[in-house]
This record gives C-alpha cells, sequence and structure tokens, in this order.
C-alpha cells in the first residue's frame, strides 16, 4: 500500500527516518507471528534433525546413542517404507485426479447454476467443516460387514471390505474424496469466474462446440487456479492420516508415510527412527512443493504477461 | 431434436444441484441414520433403522469421556481461534499497509508452513512438550493450532486488508473524527467480516485437528473430540461403539453446519483468497 502521506518530506523530516519508522513498525508488527510459526515448526523440526542421528528410544533414555545417519540407512533400505511411499503416492494420484475432475464438474455446476444457487453453495461447505475423523468413520461403518449397507445395496454378499489391501484403499480414498473434492470445487470456482466472459461468446459466435470451448477457452484461462488447487490438495493427500487411522490402522498394507512416522514415534516410542522418517516426510513434501512452484513460475509470468 | 436439447439443459439445470446436494449431504445422512438406531438394529445393514431411538444421545451425553472431549475442544478452538486471529490481524496490517523488507519473505514462510506435514513435528513436540510440561495440557494443543492457523489467517486478512479504502479514515479525521473515532468507526467495521472470515476458518482447522490432538494428550484433561471419538469404546466394554460414536460424531458436527448456514458467502470468499491471488 502507498502512504497517502501527510506531506512528511515537506515539513522537513528526512524520508529515510520515515522508512525507517515503517520498517520497525512492520517488523514489530509481524513479530510475534513469524515467532509463533517458527517456534513450533522450525524448532522441532531441528530437533528431529538432530534426534534422528541418534538410537533413541524413550523407554530406553541410558541407551541413547549417536549414530550418524544410521537411521537413514535403516529407513531406505527398508521394504516397509517403500511400501508406504507407495501407497501414499497411489492414494495421492487417485485422488486428486478424481477430485479434479468431480471438482471440476461440481464448479462448472455451481458456476451456471439458475435454481438453489444458494442452498448448493451452502451444502458444498459441508464435507469441508466436518472432520475428517467423522467422515471416516460415517465411511467405515457404511462399507462395514456388521452394520454397512453398502453390500446389501451392490448386492456384494459378505465382501469383507477391510480385510483386502485394494478395497481397504477404495474405502479410504472415498472418504478423502468426499472430504475435500469441494474445496477443491471452490477453488475452481474462483477461477471459473476469471475466465473472461467476452471470450466464451465470441467462441460461440466463431461456432465452437462445447468441447472446444472448454479445452480452448475455459481451460487455459484457469490454468493458475487449477495449479494451485492441485498444489493445496497434492500437499495435503501427501500427508493424509486420520482416515487410514481410523479406517485400517494401517492394515492390510494401508499404511501411508504420515501414519508410519507417527506409529514410529509415538507407538514405539523410537524417536531417533521416527524422527529419520519425519525427516524424510519433510523433504518429500519439500520436493513435491519445489517441483509445482518450479511450474507455477512459468505460469504465473505468462498470466501476466496475457 | 430442439425439444431433446432442451430437456438434456433441463437435467443440467436441475440434475447438476441436485447431485451436488445429494454428494454433500449423502453421508451426513448416512451417520444421522446410524445415531438413530438402537443397540441391537446397529447391524441391520439397511440405510435407515428399522425403529428409532434416542439412547445413543443419552449415552455420549453420560459418558465422561465425551462431555470432557467437547468442552475440551470447544475451548481449546476458541481460544486458538481468538488469538491466532488477533495476531494475524496486526501482522497481516502491517503487510497490507506498511512498506519493509521480509514482507514477501514472511508471506512466503507462512505457505511453507501452511504445507508442513504435521505428523513430521508431533515427534519433537511430543518430547519437547513433556520436557517443559506442556503435554496433555490446553496450552500444549493451543500453541501448535495457533502456529498452523496462521498462515490461513494472514494469507486471508492481507487479501481482504489490501482492499480496503484506507484514505476513507483521514477524510473523517478531516471532517473532525479523532484518529481513534475514525479507526473505530470506519476502519473496524471494514475489516470485521475479513477478521470473521479468518476466524471461522481458524475455528474449523482447530475443531477438525486430530494429528496433534492423539499425539500430545493422553487423558481426558486435554483430549479434544477427535482424538477421543478415536479411542471411544462405549458404555461398557461389551457394546458396539458404532451407535454412540456415531450420535457423538452428530453432536460435534452440529456446530459446523451452523457456521457454514449463517456465514456461507464468507467462509468462500476466505478460502479462495489467498489461492486465487497467491
Amino acid at each position: 500500500m502507498t502512504i497517502t502521506g501527510t506531506a512528511a518530506p515537506a515539513i522537513g523530516v528526512p524520508v529515510t527516518d520515515r522508512t525507517r519508522n515503517e520498517k520497525r513498525l512492520g517488523w514489530k508488527l509481524t513479530a510475534p507471528a513469524v515467532i509463533v510459526m517458527l517456534a513450533v515448526t522450525a524448532y522441532p523440526m531441528l530437533n528431529a534433525l538432530y534426534l534422528s542421528l541418534f538410537s533413541y528410544r524413550l523407554t530406553d533414555p541410558a541407551a541413547r546413542e549417536f549414530i550418524g545417519l544410521r537411521n537413514y540407512g535403516v529407513v531406505l533400505s527398508d521394504g516397509l517404507w517403500w511400501q508406504t511411499v507407495f501407497t501414499t503416492v497411489i492414494i495421492t494420484v487417485v485422488t486428486v485426479a478424481v477430485e479434479l475432475l468431480i471438482g471440476f464438474g461440481f464448479a462448472m455446476v455451481m458456476h451456471r447454476i439458475i435454481f438453489g444457487r444458494k442452498v448448493v453453495r451452502t451444502s458444498i461447505l459441508i464435507p469441508y467443516g466436518i472432520i475428517t475423523v467423522v467422515s471416516a468413520f460415517a465411511w467405515r461403518y457404511a462399507f462395514a460387514l456388521d452394520s454397512g449397507f453398502i453390500n446389501t445395496w451392490f448386492n456384494l454378499g459378505d465382501f469383507a471390505w477391510f480385510s483386502e489391501r485394494w478395497s481397504s484403499l477404495v474405502a479410504i480414498c472415498l472418504s478423502e474424496i468426499w472430504k475435500t473434492t469441494p474445496f477443491m470445487s471452490l477453488l475452481l470456482l474462483a477461477g471459473l469466474a476469471q475466465v473472461p466472459e467476452d471470450l466464451q461468446e465470441a467462441a460461440k459466435v466463431d461456432g465452437a462446440t462445447w468441447r472446444q470451448r472448454l479445452t480452448r477457452v475455459t481451460l487455459p484461462n484457469m490454468k493458475g487456479a487449477i495449479l494451485v488447487a492441485v498444489l493445496f490438495r497434492t500437499l495435503d493427500a501427501y500427508r493424509l492420516f486420520d482416515n487410514v487411522f481410523v479406517m485400517t490402522a494401517g492394515a492390510q498394507k494401508t499404511e501411508t508415510v504420515s501414519f508410519l512416522a507417527y506409529r514410529q514415534m509415538i507407538s514405539r516410542t523410537a524417536l531417533g527412527l521416527g524422527s529419520a522418517v519425519s525427516v524424510l516426510l519433510f523433504l518429500s513434501v519439500v520436493a513435491i512443493a519445489a517441483l509445482f512452484i518450479k511450474g507455477f513460475k512459468v505460469d504465473l509470468s505468462s498470466v501476466r504477461g496475457r | 431434436m430442439n425439444s431433446r436439447r432442451s430437456l438434456g439443459q433441463r437435467i443440467g439445470t436441475y440434475g447438476g444441484p441436485v447431485l451436488v446436494i445429494f454428494w454433500t449431504l449423502f453421508p451426513v445422512v448416512w451417520i444421522l441414520s446410524l445415531s438413530f438406531k438402537p443397540e441391537s438394529g446397529i447391524n441391520n445393514q439397511k440405510f435407515l433403522p428399522d425403529s428409532w431411538t434416542l439412547e445413543n444421545y443419552r449415552t455420549v451425553f453420560n459418558t465422561p469421556l465425551f462431555t470432557s472431549a467437547l468442552r475440551n475442544s470447544i475451548f481449546i478452538s476458541l481460544i486458538a481461534t481468538v488469538l491466532s486471529v488477533m495476531i494475524a490481524t496486526v501482522a497481516a496490517y502491517a503487510i497490507a499497509r506498511l512498506e519493509f523488507p521480509g514482507k514477501r519473505l514472511i508471506l512466503s514462510l507462512a505457505l511453507a508452513i501452511a504445507m508442513f506435514p504435521a505428523v513430521s513435528l508431533v515427534g519433537p513436540l511430543f518430547d519437547i512438550w513433556r520436557s517443559i510440561g506442556l503435554y496433555d495440557t490446553w496450552l500444549g494443543l493451543i500453541i501448535p493450532y495457533m502456529s498452523f492457523t496462521l498462515p490461513l489467517s494472514i494469507w486471508t486478512l492481507s487479501a481482504f486488508f489490501r482492499e480496503i479504502p484506507w484514505e476513507m479514515e483521514q477524510a473523517a479525521q478531516i471532517d473532525g473524527a479523532t484518529p481513534w473515532q475514525a479507526f473505530r468507526k470506519v476502519i473496524v467495521p471494514l475489516a470485521a467480516p475479513g477478521v470473521f472470515t479468518a476466524a471461522i476458518l481458524a475455528f474449523f482447522f482447530a475443531w477438525n485437528d486430530f494429528v496433534f490432538g492423539i499425539s500430545l494428550t493422553s487423558t481426558d484433561a486435554a483430549r479434544p473430540v477427535p482424538a477421543a471419538l478415536a479411542f471411544f469404546t462405549g458404555a461398557s466394554q461389551f457394546q458396539r461403539p458404532a451407535a454412540a460414536i456415531s450420535a457423538a460424531a452428530v453432536v460435534v458436527t452440529i456446530p459446523v453446519v451452523v457456521l457454514v448456514l449463517l456465514f456461507q458467502r464468507r467462509i468462500v470468499a476466505g478460502l479462495t483468497a489467498g489461492a486465487v491471488k497467491g
């Protein structure tokens, strides 16, 4: 924001003084936020980095011993780690892809809606607001052998969804998709609103089909919004934890990276090994973000150049 | 041909919205239906109960684990929200109105923290909290909730504050208002909706959190609802907890639905503010 200026320089106060004061005030006002944000993230993360270099179990603190990078060696050479990474990547790719499709459909509905506009826009927020654990329970009970109705509805007899890996993952993904598609669709709706209406009209006049308008006009113009939505959701999905905890507790090879880190640290109290998993989780999230943001920069500049 | 098309359009006009509403409400109605099923009829494997009962609600409100969790959740979430929004408002004001080095860095930091995998922190936090006595306390959850709600609040609020016509403050002062009056009568009413939006989103985050809730608490002294639900076993060991958990789930969903119904437009504005501009 520009300083609308009570004409400070005219009175004779040097500009530098004013900017210096502004600088100080800016730092003072933002300091509490920065401190609180860093206190719970940067320091514990450094702490995790440090702990990951030790063989350290909470149940046996006396045996704590510096072992360098050996924890990382243990994790990275363990098939379990790669299995959880694989599971996490599958869940991430499937949920984000499905959410993008359904979310786009919902965004189109909300964009062009004539009847029930307010009702739809209100109801779309309900899954967003509902506690993930509640969503996980709802879907777990829906699929469960004893209380579920899904087998009855689809005539599946006594198919035990949670006794097998892929069907468990289907249930987990469904709960995740249900809960987070609204968020995706709201971001996409905001993107749709930015597509210039006159471009659409011009394409229509030129005889473009619905499909051509979608691929040539709508999608290219909301690329930015799509990327932001996909980035946010990818990072979110990669951290998936609540649904796995409630629905399978990691059974049937449904463990995600987050769940593995939690189990090592809190349940097994293996702080050293668990910290190594945490650091690796953190690094993979950073890698995904970096990958996206590098792509973003290109797109943001192209948006500006338009 | 023409009539077929209008039929298709009509399906699009009505079918789309109906589909969206079905999607959003279906699991909610299901958990509501479960919560009304009696203990004996929970396994009827049907969507709706054969007979209806309020027994499950009586059970959960007579379960100290749940009532204390409800109390913990409400107070922890509210306190974290208020503190977080206060700090974020001040920071966002500075970001929107002042010129100082490090501004972009703070926004980037906020974005980075919004993407931070919370689970990778619970181990160290567990360790640190135990050594400084914050483990299993309200404050032990309030602090991480503040850190993780600050980014969204700062982004929402600074986007919002940029749109405020600040020169109105000066106009009021020229018209004879004191600086305090100008701030209170002109700026506060303009800024309030943004602050409110940030507060709702922060509250949703704290209310929804599970990772910190299960890792940093061990008793009903601080255990919040999502964590309590996951460890809920019902009134007796032999009782199936599905019905009681459903009732508890419905109870904790009510505040969310009420907030959504009251503040729908503001929530949407807040959710998309940072994302589209950022």
